[in-house]
């Protein structure tokens, strides 16, 4: 079996080394690292936004040189900026990520999101939050097969983080599409199946959730280390300890 | 956009394009009873050259705006701020008068080649997806620039009647021009404008920001370079022509917005016919000014855009503090 996603030898000079990828389908993974570690260049090639060598295919077609119409069904990329200059209505917007118009799944998106009364207002009046939910259903709009997500989550309040993330596990066993999601907490890796720590412009580990959270990489890329249900700097006591140490 | 409103926008265009031909109706209707020949070539060489120019002129100038704005996703970029259309006097000026060629064909290459190093400039100071007030100090320090070297190049020329010559045509005039310059005008701004239709949907995803639409497969890198060199084409081409008109290019795409519900690509077309009734309608103002004699059209556009500018910047300030 040939799986859904197959990227080999991605890179970006400076930012991400070349780096293999494969993932099947109805797998939801999380891209875990510090600040500045690659995560996001890693989506970034994996989206083909800017990829100086290597090559992706999703469901063995190749992305490069799809035509639009064509890549909206492949995949589709949540950028982590929320910033939207032009005044289009929320629905305008979820329907900018179907390649043809589609009313009835437009609507079925602004059911699902909740976003029925904020349909007909202009995306650059709503809050950031409403802009994150409008732009994850532009995401969704065309059923990808692939769903690569820059911070999918931050902005959200604990509701719309449940929500969201039912959403997706819903979208991959009814489909069986693939979600790689960013994050920065990391209490939310537990949500998903598969978890890769991203650190120097590549991928230091690949691992289940429970066995990442207690990995030696882990606490190495991030200078932290679990202590009962919560972080702590790595090498420091406790949280007083690291008050007084810095003062 | 619906199809009642498109075309009611085409019947506003094409009316005004008849009113220009047409007004004033005594005066053609008086020679035609005299004489016919005369009649015919007062229409065939003076009207039609001048309704053909500011319709032309107009629609590169609203289609080529809302592509810049579009482009730079910012409601204020336009030829005349980005100092595109002074880069083409300059080009065209430094072609007339320094390097002294006076054909048609060589005025439109230096505008055009002008045009393009104003938005190459531009891009390169301001980035490509600028904040209001780096991409309008860009423009405004390319708009002086391109003015000075416009007055040093007229300066050195060695025709003593340089400014003098210059300076009607410089503030934009659709008077006195031929069928064939109309048609030097055209051939750029048609082929501009047709390949700017091609760019509608890659435009229309930018609005989602420039990751979003690369990831949907569209190249913004080749959509920027196509936009800079088409609008730098039409403009240029216009430019050489008619001269500096301003603010079309501005107005156009903002009422076009309000007709595609705020998608800034496929507002080129509305844009155009907008930007081609406005200059019509500019020029009609301009014949009917009782004054006596001809007012330059680029007084009359800049007298009624300068203040909807100020009026865009006050508004833009208030949602800023809001």
């Amino acid at each position: 079996m040939t799986s859904l996603l197959e990227a080999r030898g991605i890179a970006i000079p400076g930012r991400l080394e070349a780096t293999d990828l494969q993932c099947g389908g109805g797998e939801m993974i999380a891209v875990i690292g510090p600040n500045g570690a690659g995560k996001t260049s890693l989506l970034r090639a994996l989206a083909e936004i800017e990829l100086d060598r290597g090559r992706v295919a999703v469901a063995g077609e190749e992305v490069a040189g799809t035509p639009p119409a064509r890549r909206m069904r492949l995949l589709s990329f949540l950028p982590a900026t929320r910033a939207l200059v032009w005044p289009i209505s929320a629905r305008d917007v979820i329907g900018l990520g179907l390649p043809v118009h589609d009313r009835a799944r437009v609507d079925e998106m602004l059911d699902l999101l909740e976003l029925g009364p904020l349909a007909d207002r202009p995306v650059n009046s709503l809050s950031t939050g409403e802009r994150s939910r409008v732009l994850f259903a532009r995401v969704l709009a065309a059923r990808p097969k692939l769903l690569l997500l820059d911070e999918p989550l931050s902005n959200l309040d604990p509701y719309w983080v449940l929500t969201t993330l039912s959403i997706l596990r819903n979208a991959v066993s009814e489909t069986n599409c693939a979600v790689l999601a960013s994050l920065h907490n990391l209490e939310q890796v537990s949500a998903f199946d598969r978890v890769l720590l991203v650190d120097g412009g590549r991928i230091v580990a690949d691992r289940r959730p429970n066995e990442m959270l207690a990995s030696d990489e882990l606490a190495q890329a991030f200078r932290v280390e679990r202590k009962g249900s919560g972080w702590m700097i790595r090498g420091k006591i406790s949280p007083e300890a690291g008050r007084q140490s810095s003062q | 956009m619906s199809r009642g409103i498109a075309l009611l926008l085409i019947a506003t265009t094409a009316a005004a394009f008849l009113l220009s031909l047409l007004l004033p109706w005594s005066s053609i209707v008086g020679l035609l009873r005299q004489d016919t020949s005369l009649a015919t070539a007062v229409f065939v060489e003076l009207r039609l050259p001048r309704a053909l120019l500011a319709l032309i002129y107009g629609v590169t100038l609203g289609a080529s705006g809302a592509a810049i704005q579009a482009l730079f996703a910012n409601p204020l970029a336009s030829p005349d701020l980005t100092g595109t259309t002074s880069g083409a006097a300059l080009g065209a000026v430094v072609t007339a008068y320094l390097l002294e060629f006076s054909a048609p064909l060589a005025l439109s290459g230096g505008a055009v080649v002008g045009a393009l190093g104003a938005l190459g400039l531009l891009l390169a100071l301001a980035g490509p997806r600028a904040e209001t007030s780096t991409l309008l100090l860009a423009g405004l320090a390319i708009s002086a620039l391109a003015g000075a070297l416009t007055t040093l190049a007229l300066a050195l020329a060695p025709s003593p009647f340089a400014f003098y010559d210059a300076y009607d045509w410089l503030m934009g005039s659709l008077v006195d021009r031929s069928l064939g310059q109309a048609v030097f005008a055209f051939v750029p701004a048609l082929v501009s404008t047709i390949l700017l239709l091609r760019l509608v949907p890659a435009l229309d995803s930018l609005a989602l920001g420039e990751e979003s639409a690369q990831a949907m497969g569209y190249d913004i890198r080749r959509t920027r370079l196509w936009v800079v060199a088409l609008s730098a084409l039409g403009v240029g081409g216009c430019v050489a022509i008619c001269g500096a008109i301003g603010f079309i290019g501005l107005v156009a795409p903002i009422f076009a917005r309000r007709l595609t519900r705020g998608h800034p690509g496929r507002a080129i077309v509305p844009a155009g016919l907008i930007g081609g009734a406005l200059l019509l309608a500019a020029d009609l103002t301009v014949r009917a000014a009782p004054v006596g004699r001809t007012l330059p059209i680029g007084v009359v556009t800049a007298m009624l855009g300068a203040p909807f500018f100020l009026f865009l910047v006050v508004r833009m300030r208030r949602s800023l503090a809001a």
